[in-house]
């Protein structure tokens, strides 16, 4: 594959492969890195609010739980949410760009009057308010980003359906008599997919953030989850003195967000010449 | 132009109306009967039913959604829980502390970004450009609620060179409204010391919410630099012999702002999405601190009611950005 041999040579995109990759092993053995998982919501009030030291890489929090092994525990809530709202959204928006570009008429019509609306508001105040609605909760704000994520996808789908619809080999197909679903989904989606694909992987770290505000703001995670933004806004409470405890988890926030802008960066130079970073 | 307006301004409508179903459907499927919670803990099922009858409850729901259109139509959404006011007077109280963080935001992201993504662009490869590289890419990827907290870490609680919160020291009187922003109006009015403290407390939730911003924008500047440095009339004017300064000052900056300056624009949403947690932090008195303090009360008339005046304001901040858009770029102006 000449494509990935490009993209090997893409030394940020790299970076971030590898970033992503150590998170996802983080996210399915905790257990390879944190000797009693059982013990990460339970902690000892004894080793209450320890700065960082051997024993405590992160310092321990007002509990007395090791920060660093709910830093570590915290990737699997973060990949999970951002990875299902992601396939979610996917699975919504997909379909919708594709019919509404490949099949015009009142259902592109519909379908895009509708992103319009959902697009009327920043993605992160609707999600609050549909969130808060569905009550508190990591369930609901996965639903709730879902809900507002998919029209960012209905979007470059449709876009990108339009530019492959005009062209020569769809009509060649529609010429023979094939079905408008089997040209949808055998010969659209496929020359579609690489945008998609960009958009996903940016979109997991977008997910990121936003979840973690979520959980920062009281309508995501409820403790003792070791979610990222809801540590974040526990941790805020100890400040300066313990400054290590609301330091952590935002530095992991930052480095696994990182790792999919950069890669997602670099597969959108492959994949898009024109939008090339001019290096 | 002016007809570009009338149509911008009247394709929000459909949109307004859209998401006005939207927030009435959350509002009804909102977890809790509105009747029993007014009637509180003790009410008798006769006493809920009789509140269900007045709030119009009973109603069929196409009645139900014509009032609360002509309602959020005059602006009228309802009392809040938690302030005990009208919601709408809370948000028209709050809104121009919120449009004054944005703007200098907005301010901040563009001088910066603009000035770091050409200097890299002009430079290219140079030591500056991949710092600039670097610290844009990590800047797109660090939770702006974290980073208030690390500001006021540092600045605030260590340094103790910035103020940790608020809009103006306590005791100090606000300057009277003129444009809603407290350092503009305290220097139409002459009050020199108040609007040096409302800056200084500006710079740390500002500059929070730019950060995103100030990276899209440096990095959209700095290709948009590169390709119009390469680009035909520059390489004619390098032959004519003009210096390399004046190709780049007039003519490669004008070519290469469009883009960024448009991108400013669509930054709006996001400014106003990390506004919500970083008024919060810096206790600024603005909708997003109103709508988390709305969220922690359950308030729901309250949360809806910032979804919909942010997604109008979204919508004319729009059309403003094209308006811009068209006074930049001739070409773009010709098709409104």
């Amino acid at each position: 594959m000449p494509l990935l041999r490009k993209l090997a040579r893409d030394v940020p995109a790299v970076m971030g492969f590898v970033i992503i990759i150590v998170a996802l092993i983080l996210a399915a053995f905790p257990g390879l890195f944190v000797e009693d998982i059982a013990r990460v919501n339970r902690g000892n009030i004894l080793y209450r609010l320890q700065p960082p030291s051997a024993e405590f890489l992160f310092g321990t929090d007002d509990l007395g739980r090791d920060i660093f092994a709910r830093v570590i525990l915290g990737t699997r809530p973060a990949i999970e949410i951002a990875l299902s709202v992601v396939a979610l959204s996917m699975a919504i928006g997909i379909p919708l760009g594709l019919a509404a570009g490949y099949l015009g008429g009142w259902i592109s019509g519909t379908v895009m009057r509708l992103t319009d609306v959902f697009l009327a508001v920043p993605q992160l105040i609707l999600a609050i308010a549909i969130a808060q609605i569905l009550g508190r909760g990591a369930e609901s704000a996965m639903i709730a980003l879902a809900a507002t994520y998919w029209p960012f996808f209905t979007r470059t789908v449709y876009a990108e359906t339009q530019r492959v619809r005009s062209q020569l080999f769809i009509e060649a197909l529609e010429g023979i008599g094939m079905g408008r679903r089997r040209i949808m989904l055998l010969h659209i989606l496929p020359n579609i997919a690489a945008p998609v694909i960009v958009r996903a992987t940016v979109g997991m770290g977008f997910i990121i953030l936003t979840a973690a505000v979520l959980g920062f703001l009281g309508v995501g995670a409820t403790p003792p989850s070791p979610d990222w933004g809801l540590s974040i806004s526990e941790g805020r409470k100890y400040l300066p003195e313990q400054w290590w405890y609301a330091t952590f988890p935002g530095l992991a926030i930052l480095v696994l967000v990182l790792g999919f802008n950069l890669l997602g960066d670099g597969l959108r130079d492959l994949v898009d010449p024109k939008l090339r970073r001019l290096r | 132009m002016i007809l570009f307006v009338i149509r911008r301004l009247i394709l929000i409508v459909p949109t307004l109306l859209g998401l006005l179903v939207l927030t009435f459907m959350m509002l009804r499927m909102g977890a809790g009967d509105p009747a029993a919670a007014i009637a509180g803990d003790n009410a008798t099922p006769e006493q809920i039913a009789r509140i269900r009858e007045d709030l119009g409850l009973n109603d069929p729901l196409v009645i139900q959604f014509w009032d609360y259109l002509s309602h959020a139509a005059r602006g009228d959404f309802g009392v809040s829980a938690y302030t005990n006011r009208a919601v709408g007077a809370d948000i028209a109280l709050r809104l121009p502390a919120t449009l004054e963080l944005t703007f200098f935001a907005l301010l901040i992201a563009a001088v910066f970004g603009i000035a770091f993504g050409t200097l890299a662009g002009v430079w290219r490869n140079s030591v500056f450009d991949h710092v600039t590289r670097v610290v844009s890419v990590a800047g797109l990827a660090t939770a702006s609620f974290w980073f208030a907290i690390m500001l006021q870490l540092i600045f605030s609680m260590d340094l103790q060179v910035l103020p940790l919160r608020g809009r103006l020291p306590t005791g100090m009187p606000p300057p009277p409204f003129i444009t809603g922003s407290y350092v503009i109006d305290a220097l139409f009015t002459g009050r020199f010391e108040t609007a040096w403290e409302a800056l200084r407390h500006i710079i740390l939730p500002a500059f929070t919410i730019s950060l995103g911003g100030l990276a899209t924008v440096a990095r959209f500047t700095r290709s948009s630099v590169i390709s119009s440095m390469q680009s035909e009339f520059a390489s004619y004017e390098r032959a004519v012999g003009y210096p390399e300064r004046r190709v780049v000052l007039p003519y490669v900056l004008r070519n290469s702002l469009v883009t960024p300056v448009t991108q400013i624009g669509l930054l709006f949403g996001a400014f106003v999405s990390s506004a919500v947690a970083v008024e919060a932090i810096f206790d600024w008195p603005g909708l997003g601190s109103y709508l988390v303090n709305a969220i922690f009360t359950s308030d729901f008339q309250a949360v809806l009611a910032v979804t919909l005046v942010i997604g109008l304001v979204y919508g004319i901040v729009n059309i403003v950005v094209d308006l811009v858009h068209g006074l930049l770029d001739p070409r773009v102006a010709e098709r409104m």
